[in-house]
């Protein structure tokens, strides 16, 4: 297979004006005081990268933000030692937003995600428990997450179910599997050795070591997303899957792959997660799974796929670390602290499609007569369109692609 | 079982038939399943069958079945409302602690409270969806967040204890007729009603449209954004509701009241055979779904098997349906090109 037209085809699926995707992006790219803007393709794309750029500035500024914020709430909070602990807390999660980016980007979801981080930690805990040297174990581990990651692809690509079901089965399953595991066994007499790299950091840098290690991990994701043909063919096939296959895009063994990696980074997330509590226990990361697709879409990442970048998680997990950490210390509940990830969540997805809305509601008011829902809905496509994006032929309901 | 028969014999050409049979059959298969199971597991332990255990299973299902309608008619219109949960817990708390907060308010006083909560929530989640264009599942995971949280900060670390509601609260769980409690009666005929809704009235059969194919629905002239809205707001409201009755089975509300019910609630919907993406499923196959998610979940029990086997069980049996869902689409698809081909001249 020769790489060339994978990559241009790629080009060409993201850079085409997709009559079918979220359109969040004209009104974030044109800017509102009505800058002049002459056609052509070459500006097309220079807008289009702008959008991407503005997006993530609009990130970064966040980020910035909250970190100032947390130094003026407390003096605590730019110390190494909270990087420590903020890296400490988070670091497993935002392992696990990795692997979600690429799949995501293809148009899939994993929700098994925590599911597999809590059968890692429950079959490490029940063959230390046997004795296992821990080498061995950790390999086994690995080994058996990307088994795991293998079930959902098959599941997802050869047999074509749609992956936010098939996902939400084996999320149940996995976590099923790891109670039947471990049972009600709590294991906890991990070497220190292990179970230190919950206490120190990493020696000359401070940090932890899920954090260095998600920083090594993004750093190779990101690479491999935005600068080999690779990843743009996942953003081909995010985009536009019909166009991907003809293309000559493997999208099956494609996003068969992705849930392998998956299924591996999530269960090394489970170490890391068992020797830092230096507990398994088969609930161990319940709950974890909506925190990382949170983290993922508020990365600029579309749940429809297509489009989404590394940068962007990345700057997403430190908002998300960062903001929790600052509410922690301010005394905030922390379990309340939802209300602020979920409303960065809503402002997210709420804030770049704003104007297109104020269109449409100004194209209401030209039309007195009719109700204002209904020339929205008449006018400029369904509410569910984006749902919609490839599958008009859709006849019994399983036809969608993407959610 | 006639009705089915008859179609089969008078029109074996009509395509449209031929789905609705499909369909109903898939229904009488979740039911089917269900009776094995019972019988198994009741000939395994006859005491499975006992009253006591009726009672449990029903009261646990009920909860379920009932959120299961708010969220099919949102799934059939191709979208997902995660936040019925949160909705449940918040509606719960501040529905129980108004017996605290107000001496002597009556019972369907604190309901309609319940259900205005619900309801509030559900606007929210629906106008954003609708008018903003918004992926449904990305508003109500971002909702599922900021209700639960405000749910936390109302809360604090406090909780409604199950003394201090009154005793006819508290029956509405506990009274029952041959062990079908008044309660799951009463939400059988809401279901009842909610899938007549879904599959005779014009809005609800538009709801299938706008799921089945959004591009036709809008080229036919069925106000989506209204539909979707209204969809929301319906399982809200719903979500209200169960909260009140999750209230009255528990008696002890604290914040972590519905934690997790999302992803039960569509793995019933799911199992009973509602389409993922929309367009197809009844609100009394998502019922029965969740009544044999709760039944698996007793039956377990009573056979002595490990209750941790249970969210492998359910698991297993999302991944089956959405597989025979799947093979029983393409074979469908198959045979109607075929018969398409056949009438073409």
């Amino acid at each position: 297979m020769s790489l060339e037209p994978m990559a241009s085809a790629g080009l060409s699926a993201v850079e085409a004006p997709l009559p079918g995707a979220q359109q969040p992006s004209p009104p974030v790219t044109s800017p509102p005081a009505g800058e002049p803007e002459p056609g052509g393709t070459r500006l097309t794309r220079f807008s289009r990268l702008q959008f991407l750029a503005r997006w993530e500035v609009a990130l970064f500024a966040t980020f910035v933000v909250v970190f100032a914020v947390g130094r003026v709430l407390s003096p605590q909070f730019l110390t190494n030692y909270n990087f420590f602990n903020m890296g400490l807390s988070n670091g497993e999660l935002a392992i696990m937003a990795l692997p979600m980016t690429l799949i995501v980007v293809t148009g899939e979801i994993d929700l098994s995600v925590s599911s597999t981080l809590g059968l890692a930690s429950s079959l490490l805990g029940l063959l230390w428990m046997h004795g296992w040297p821990m080498p061995a174990i950790i390999v086994v581990v690995l080994i058996c997450g990307a088994f795991l990651g293998a079930f959902n692809g098959f599941l997802v690509t050869r047999v074509g179910l749609p992956s936010i079901a098939v996902t939400i089965g084996t999320m149940l399953l996995y976590a099923g599997i790891a109670e039947i595991l471990l049972g009600s066994n709590i294991v906890s007499n991990f070497p220190a050795s292990y179970t230190n790299l919950g206490v120190y950091g990493v020696p000359g840098i401070g940090l932890s070591y899920s954090t260095v290690i998600f920083f090594g991990l993004a750093i190779i994701f990101g690479v491999v997303l935005h600068f080999t043909p690779f990843g743009r063919s996942l953003f081909a096939m995010g985009a536009n899957q019909e166009a991907a296959i003809f293309s000559g895009i493997r999208v099956k063994r494609t996003k068969t792959i992705l849930y392998i990696v998956s299924g591996i980074v999530c269960s090394g997330a489970g170490i890391l997660y068992t020797f830092r509590l230096s507990t398994a226990e088969y609930d161990n990361g319940t709950g974890l799974v909506l925190s990382v697709v949170a983290i993922v879409l508020l990365g600029g990442v579309s749940i429809f796929g297509g489009k989404g970048s590394m940068i962007g998680v990345v700057f997403a997990v430190l908002i998300y670390s960062g903001l929790l950490d600052a509410l922690l210390l301010t005394g905030f509940p922390q379990q309340a602290s939802g209300i602020v990830i979920g409303g960065l969540l809503l402002l997210s997805v709420l804030v770049p499609s704003m104007p297109e809305f104020r269109s449409r509601l100004r194209a209401g008011r030209h039309r007195p007569r009719a109700k204002a829902s209904e020339v929205g809905t008449a006018r400029s496509g369904s509410v569910v369109q984006p749902l919609a994006s490839d599958d008009s032929s859709n006849k019994v309901g399983q036809g969608g692609s993407s959610i | 079982m006639t009705d089915t028969s008859a179609s089969l014999v008078q029109t074996p050409e009509s395509p449209q038939r031929l789905v609705d049979m499909v369909f109903r059959l898939r229904e009488y298969g979740i039911i089917v399943v269900l009776i094995i199971f019972i019988a198994v597991t009741t000939g395994l332990q006859p005491r499975f069958l006992g009253q006591q255990n009726i009672k449990f299973v029903l009261l646990n299902a009920t909860i379920y079945a009932l959120l299961a309608l708010g969220e099919t008619m949102v799934v059939v219109s191709r979208q997902m409302d995660l936040s019925v949960g949160s909705v449940l817990g918040l509606s719960a708390y501040v529905s129980s602690n108004l017996f605290g907060q107000v001496h002597g308010i009556p019972i369907p006083v604190v309901f309609l409270a319940g259900m205005g909560i619900g309801l509030v929530c559900g606007v929210f989640n629906g106008a954003v969806t609708a008018f903003a264009r918004v992926p449904g599942l990305v508003v109500t995971l971002a909702t599922l967040y900021i209700i639960r949280g405000i749910d936390i900060s109302i809360i604090g670390g406090g909780e409604v204890v199950a003394s201090s509601l009154p005793a006819h609260f508290s029956a509405i769980g506990s009274d029952s007729v041959v062990g079908i409690p008044y309660v799951t009666m009463v939400v059988a005929v809401v279901i009842a009603a909610g899938t007549y809704f879904l599959r005779s009235f014009r809005s609800g059969r538009e709801l299938y449209a706008i799921g089945s194919n959004p591009e036709a629905a809008r080229l036919v002239g069925i106000p989506i954004a209204r539909r979707v809205f209204s969809a929301y707001v319906a399982s809200g409201a719903i979500a209200g509701l169960a909260g009140v009755i999750w209230a009255s089975f528990y008696g002890t509300v604290d914040s972590t009241a519905g934690t997790g019910y999302e992803l039960t609630v569509v793995t019933a919907v799911v199992v009973g055979g509602v389409a993922i993406f929309g367009g197809s499923g009844s609100a009394a196959g998502a019922a029965f779904g969740a009544l044999l998610l709760s039944t698996i979940a007793t039956a377990l029990y009573a056979l002595g098997v490990s209750p941790f086997w249970d969210p492998a069980f359910d698991g297993l049996l999302l991944v089956l349906a959405i597989t025979l869902d799947r093979g029983i689409a393409l074979r469908l698809a198959e045979v109607m090109r075929k018969r398409t081909f056949r009438h073409e001249p």
